[in-house]
């Protein structure tokens, strides 16, 4: 049984990222940015109106979570579904985005978006809340902080344990290998 | 009561024990390994163990001999929300359906009032976080359809649910009713003891053949793959028409949290 854990920096190494199987343990450290639905909204009509995203996405991990904060600590911060982000998630990755951290399937057209862009979905454990707010360092709001838990936000992470869930192949821990028809 | 978020039912966590003990997929096993080390963690610091903490449901059993003075219940339980989610960190999750603007102190809940005999007041407190929430079904079956429909509708619910759901589920089905009452009824399985079977016998049997039929999807804890997909099928049956068969789906997620008070 492979059980090594691979150990990678945010914002990440496309080279590194390409090295990765679906199934691979991973964890991850670094920065890494919050956005779940409201957000996502948001961002991508920005990119619609040919307008700056409140960060540089180049490189960089999104991890789709609505965490628990109290007097600006974060308590609980687990993934949150995936699916009700791929409307939006292959805007992104054209864009540049290496990886998206959630929970759960995506659908055809991001397998298609992470083969075409050499990125990365990672999947987080979901409904381990306090053992990812455990792993983070730092947090603090950057846009949006009127959306309250779906803010975006800048956080630092260390040893965020995740699990290669659709590699830069298209291979995922849910499907298997993908078939793309091509 | 909003103390509940911080820690998964004995009845949960004992059978997701039990399971981790049984499974032979490395990787489900990982998934497995880290949730017990999460609800350890969250119980010890005090800290929910998922993020989402839920929309505040509420079953209330109403003794008809209790007058209740000074305002309305559902008030009272909302003031109640406020304070707890508020004090204790836990996330406003609840808004508006259209204009999508957040109420900010996760109210209003959601109440269910039952009338009972007596003077007591018992109130059953499940926050119900939407990874789960999303994947409920409801199936109004002809009743020709019968036993082998109810088992493939709720299997299919909970193939279709995927990794959604945050397995290691436990499964709540409502049969019969208007489809209100069973969407109320597969709810309100939530509440047992996981893994304790119905009193009724054919709903017990019915239980287990649904949870090996599950099982065998081989979705596994976070949809790894797994032998383990559902720790627990929990049926409740209410008369129906004679023209109908509802069959209603509410999934449980990992962050199995209750709380029950008695006044």
């Amino acid at each position: 049984m492979e059980t090594k854990t691979i150990r990678l920096n945010a914002p990440f190494d496309s080279a590194e990222l390409a090295k990765l199987k679906a199934g691979d343990r991973v964890e991850i450290s670094g920065v890494l940015y919050t956005a779940r639905d409201a957000a996502h909204k948001r961002l991508v009509a920005l990119l619609e109106k040919g307008e700056p995203l409140p960060f540089d996405i180049d490189g960089q991990g999104i991890y789709y979570v609505g965490p628990c904060v109290k007097d600006g600590r974060i308590l609980s911060a687990g993934p949150t579904t995936s699916y009700r982000m791929d409307a939006y998630a292959p805007a992104l990755y054209e864009r540049g985005l290496a990886a998206t951290i959630g929970k759960g399937d995506r659908s055809e057209e991001v397998y298609r978006a992470i083969k075409k862009s050499g990125g990365v979905y990672f999947a987080a454990i979901g409904g381990a809340g306090a053992l990812y707010a455990a792993c983070v360092t730092d947090a603090r709001i950057l846009a949006y902080e009127e959306l309250g838990a779906e803010a975006v936000r800048r956080l630092v992470v260390k040893d965020m344990p995740v699990v290669v869930a659709i590699d830069s192949n298209g291979d995922s821990v849910y499907r298997g290998s993908f078939d793309f028809g091509d | 009561m909003t103390e509940a978020c911080f820690g998964v039912t004995p009845s949960y966590l004992a059978a997701l024990r039990s399971a981790r003990e049984k499974e032979s997929s490395p990787a489900a096993a990982y998934a497995m390994d880290m949730l017990l080390q999460n609800a350890r963690l969250a119980q010890k610091n005090r800290l929910p163990v998922c993020q989402d903490t839920g929309m505040a449901v509420f079953f209330v059993r109403l003794g008809q001999d209790v007058r209740i003075e000074g305002g309305l219940l559902t008030d009272a339980i909302d003031e109640g929300v406020r304070r707890g989610y508020g004090a204790n960190g836990l996330r406003a999750s609840v808004l508006d359906p259209i204009t999508r603007k957040n109420t900010g102190d996760n109210t209003p809940a959601v109440v269910h009032v039952e009338l009972v005999d007596g003077d007591s007041l018992e109130i059953d407190f499940l926050p119900k976080g939407f990874g789960s929430e999303n994947m409920s079904k409801l199936y109004m079956l002809t009743p020709s359809e019968g036993r082998e429909g109810i088992k493939r509708c709720v299997t299919e619910a909970v193939r279709a649910a995927g990794a959604n759901p945050c397995p290691p589920v436990v499964v709540g089905v409502g049969i019969g009713g208007t489809a209100d009452m069973a969407c109320v009824l597969a709810k309100k399985q939530l509440l047992r003891e996981v893994g304790a079977p119905s009193d009724d016998e054919e709903l017990a049997a019915l239980e287990t053949e649904i949870k090996d039929e599950i099982n065998a999807l081989r979705i596994g804890a976070q949809g790894f793959g797994g032998d383990t997909t559902a720790l627990a099928v929990h049926i409740g049956k209410y008369p129906t028409h004679i023209a109908a068969l509802p069959v209603a789906v509410n999934i449980q997620c990992n962050a199995a949290r209750l709380a029950k008070v008695v006044l």
